[in-house]
């Protein structure tokens, strides 16, 4: 669908912030939640998922009413548009999943100060159409979402021998042989992960190798 | 009751520091951590912006949005539970407040403003200040104990960025990995700093 729809610059808006421009790995934005919704996999998927939507939904809305809004105050216009979304994503959860609603504590309420969806509100929406716009957003979801789901999947599996809830690697303590990794569960366990998913991104395409 | 604030304090500050153990203000975190100066400008920034939010949002849950809190205007109005609202409330007085040190920064000390650049008006999507707030909203804690815990959290975050900018200073004399350097190098030390925030888990208050 993507090749035949859309135009070359529609695709580059989806695609970039995929590898060549994430915003995690290269613009250092939405790293908190990154970090800490991560210990399991369906909580990330989740956050993941919400995030998207949101950013996508915001940038678009922020692209439509551009021309309309004084630059000084646009930062509170901003905010209002995405804590709106948020708290309409946060209801949705609360009705829907409230077991991982509730896992997720404030994290959910964080996505308003996700550095992407402003971020991307910022850098973006504002000199760009609707539409790209919301490709944008839906595409530095995407790449965020990307992540998000890598290190979810180590956390949980290398962590506590499960993805999604189910035993892989059966953990000594139920009788199997694997010794969980707990420094995986912990804080300083997702910083490790990021750094070298971090330093991998960078050796395959080193064109976004800092000099420091 | 002043051992309960005092236990607090360090609570917030340490054994539950926003950054290390929660990931909060992440991203300024990173990126605004190069330099000793500028890090050591936008923790001041945080504190202010943080006592100030914190308990701002705190009154605004206590009297407008909590469950039976606009009973002070009329007894008839005791039933209604705003509490839904509570995520762009605390951001709007945010926002307002970061608008404001924004602009006393501007006039006061143009080299802090330009050195702080795109993350000044960041400090309005700072996690770390949102975070507090609804930290303050699930544990119901009460204006003397907000005051306290944002106190105490905006401390130990400018902690951690102070230290994180010094260590980044000296990593500049070191041979690091090409494709680790900057940002892969900061999260891991970063890391390195929370496995020793880590021992604090330890204390009993």
């Amino acid at each position: 669908m993507t090749s035949t729809m859309l135009g070359k610059k529609e695709r580059q808006a989806l695609i970039d912030p995929l590898f060549n421009n994430n915003p995690i790995a290269l613009q250092v934005l939405g790293i908190c939640s990154a970090l800490a919704v991560t210990t399991k996999l369906d909580k990330a998927i989740v956050m993941a998922i919400s995030l998207t939507l949101v950013t996508g939904f915001s940038s678009l809305s922020i692209s439509l009413i551009r021309n309309l809004v004084p630059t000084n105050v646009r930062i509170i216009i901003q905010l209002t548009i995405i804590a709106s979304l948020v708290i309409i994503a946060d209801q949705i959860l609360k009705a829907f999943v409230p077991t991982i609603s509730k896992q997720l504590s404030v994290y959910v309420g964080l996505i308003i100060t996700n550095c992407i969806v402003m971020g991307r509100a910022e850098a973006y929406a504002l000199q760009n159409p609707p539409f790209l716009s919301f490709l944008d957003g839906i595409g530095n979801g995407l790449g965020y979402s990307m992540i998000l789901i890598v290190v979810g999947v180590i956390r949980e599996l290398f962590g506590s021998g499960k993805i999604l809830g189910y035993t892989i690697l059966k953990p000594v303590t139920e009788g199997g042989w694997y010794q969980p990794n707990g420094l995986l569960i912990m804080a300083p366990g997702a910083l490790f992960i990021i750094a070298i998913l971090i330093w991998l991104l960078r050796t395959w395409k080193p064109e976004q190798q800092e000099k420091e | 009751m002043l051992e309960h604030y005092l236990g607090l304090f360090i609570k917030s500050a340490f054994i539950e520091n926003m950054a290390l153990a929660f990931f909060l203000g992440m991203c300024s975190f990173m990126a605004v951590s190069r330099r000793v100066e500028t890090a050591i400008g936008l923790g001041a920034a945080v504190i202010f912006v943080l006592v100030l939010a914190v308990a701002v949002s705190n009154l605004i849950y206590n009297y407008l949005l909590r469950e039976g809190a606009l009973g002070w205007v009329h007894p008839s109005l005791a039933s209604i539970d705003l509490g839904f609202l509570s995520f762009l409330a605390y951001i709007g007085s945010i926002a307002a407040l970061v608008q404001l040190v924004e602009m006393f920064v501007d006039k006061y000390a143009p080299r802090l403003y330009s050195a702080l650049g795109i993350f000044l008006p960041l400090i309005a999507v700072n996690c770390a200040i949102l975070g507090a707030a609804l930290f303050m909203e699930q544990r119901d804690y009460n204006f003397g104990d907000s005051l306290v815990f944002a106190i105490g959290s905006g401390i130990g975050w400018a902690l951690a960025i102070i230290g994180m900018a010094s260590i980044r200073e000296k990593m500049r004399y070191s041979n690091v990995p090409p494709g680790l350097r900057g940002l892969g190098m900061a999260f891991i030390l970063t890391g390195l700093m929370a496995l020793g925030f880590l021992a604090f888990s330890g204390i009993q208050l």
